[in-house]
């Protein structure tokens, strides 16, 4: 048989699953989207400015491949100062192209052919795929609405097998906005260490929690040799098109995944490292009046939602509601795509994130608040309207 | 005690109701609505107000910021210098300055001349102002934190993820 043009493995990754969702989108007018995983803010102007400066006095040019020097200095400091972690900012720090690249390469870096890597489902798109495009093997497990969508130490430990290499965990969570409660993600912590796992540990969204602590995965006794942990700007600093991210992590994976961001990306882009250097130094303001925003609107659409009939567990952390919506006897699929064609309201199907997302939609509230409002009206004629 | 949390609502938007307010704070409407009868009883909320872009509107509208130098009075200080301006409806806004003037007085008129005779004929004679020092606004791009023509919309793009 004649070979394909595709490679095996780009074939054996699926497309995202609500591709089709968006396409019809963006052919309707009037639509309001709750779909969009990103702040609806601009970034702060003191950021946007200091890079503009930047380019102005041309700064244009290649920057160290980890990163420039300030920056990873600024980020080893904001690490100390939120943590209490010590990274060298000269060889455990890597700047890189948003998370996305950050957590690609912290899977070449670590898997081997085989490798299984355990990760809590619904979860974001990405890290399935990440995995087996590393020829590793990503193993979901899922976490349930009734135990706050927190993993359970337990089930990571009766999913071990001797070709487990890697845990991988996404707290505070896309799509569901859980948040992992310091001793159950200790317990996590204790199974990786019993059984020689190492962790890679998404963070992006460690800035948005309302009422509780982040806790970071590296800083729980004896994790930071062993935990890549991976952060961002895009959310905290609604930073989203700038691409720039960041992995802190053991200097021999750090320098791993140096080796390959070296022949496949060169360096972050400069203008937005300058861009990240001056959010770290001045964006404290902005973080934390986008914080307490994010949550009046967090109480306001958890509380629509509840007052609809929805069983909505309560998101401590992200801008995503993760609402059940078995009530209206509709699968989280044709939910979505009937919500969007009747009433012109956007979500993303809890599939999307996994198997075990059916049954929930992915509402996210960084959405102004007049229309947050005109969303839960619809959902609600709609839900009348479709009976539950 | 003061309820922040509903003052900083409040703040940004005044139209807001203590039943959409309570669902941002996840209180009920009846507690926000005390906590708004108690701030305005004891004048933590001065007013609520709409913010106007009158050159929008097409009506002429005149501001200028006066610097006010006076000669503080025995016992009173600045403050019944002060009083005498502020009472003046065409005061809009008036502050006592460190530096090298005393009050900066921010006049709104219909014209320019209505504003001039306002600072000719009542403020200047005021007893103890020394001197007036008159910038009139060419623009106003900012006030208060909003920015009157502004053009940064959403930009996002119907993407996922």
């Amino acid at each position: 048989m004649k070979r394909g043009p595709v490679s095996i493995r780009a074939n054996s990754i699926a497309p995202s699953g609500i591709r089709k969702f968006f396409d019809l989108l963006a052919s309707m007018e009037g639509v309001i989207s709750l779909g969009v995983g990103e702040p609806d803010y601009a970034t702060p102007w003191r950021i946007r400015e200091a890079a503009i400066y930047s380019l102005e006095q041309g700064r244009t040019m290649y920057t160290s491949n980890l990163g420039t020097p300030e920056l990873r200095q600024e980020l080893s400091r904001h690490l100390e100062q939120q943590y209490g972690l010590k990274y060298d900012p000269a060889t455990e720090i890597l700047i890189t192209v948003g998370v996305s690249e950050a957590l690609d390469l912290a899977m070449r870096a670590t898997i081997d052919p085989g490798d299984q890597v355990i990760m809590p489902a619904p979860c974001y798109v990405a890290y399935p795929a990440s995995v087996s495009l590393s020829a590793g093997e990503p193993v979901l497990i899922p976490t349930v609405e009734a135990a706050n969508f927190e993993i359970d130490a337990a089930d990571i430990e009766a999913a071990i097998t001797p070709r487990t290499r890697a845990i991988l965990s996404g707290y505070p969570a896309n799509p569901t906005g859980a948040v992992m409660p310091r001793d159950k993600l200790a317990a996590v912590a204790e199974v990786a260490r019993k059984h020689d796992l190492l962790v890679m540990s998404d963070e992006i969204y460690a800035r948005l929690t309302y009422g509780v602590e982040h806790t970071c995965f590296a800083a729980l006794p004896g994790m930071q040799e062993r935990t890549v942990l991976l952060g961002g700007f895009s959310k905290a600093y609604a930073m989203t098109g700038w691409r720039i991210g960041y992995a802190a992590g053991p200097r021999e994976i750090i320098a791993a995944m140096t080796k390959i961001h070296q022949y496949t990306i060169m360096c972050a882009p400069t203008m937005a490292q300058v861009a990240a250097l001056e959010a770290l130094r001045g964006g404290e303001d902005s973080v934390l009046e986008m914080v307490a925003d994010y949550n009046r609107r967090r109480k306001l659409v958890v509380k629509g939602l509840r007052d609809i009939g929805f069983s909505c567990f309560e998101p401590k952390g992200a801008f995503y509601t993760f609402p059940n919506i078995t009530i209206t006897g509709m699968s989280s699929e044709v939910f979505a795509e009937k919500l969007l064609q009747e009433e012109k309201v956007a979500v993303v199907p809890g599939t999307a994130f996994g198997a075990c997302g059916e049954g929930y939609v992915r509402c996210c509230y960084a959405t102004s608040l007049p229309e947050l409002e005109e969303a839960l009206l619809r959902i609600r004629r709609f839900v009348n309207k479709h009976g539950r | 005690m003061f309820n922040k949390e509903v003052l900083k609502i409040l703040e940004k938007d005044g139209k807001l109701t203590p039943k959409q307010i309570a669902a941002m704070t996840g209180s009920t409407a009846d507690e926000v609505g005390k906590a708004i009868k108690q701030a305005e009883d004891e004048r933590a909320i001065v007013k609520y107000k709409a913010m106007i872009n009158w050159d929008k509107v097409g009506n002429e509208h005149v501001w200028a910021l006066i610097e006010v130098k006076i000669t503080p009075q025995r016992d009173v200080g600045f403050d019944a210098i002060a009083e005498r301006i502020y009472r003046f409806d065409e005061a809009r806004t008036v502050y006592l300055m460190s530096g090298t003037y005393d009050l900066a007085v921010l006049v709104e008129g219909k014209s320019m001349q209505e504003v001039a005779e306002f600072v000719t004929r009542k403020l200047a004679p005021i007893e103890g102002v020394t001197g007036t020092t008159s910038h009139f606004v060419l623009k106003r791009y900012k006030e208060d934190g909003e920015i009157f023509d502004s053009k940064e919309e959403s930009k996002r793009q119907a993407v996922i993820l």
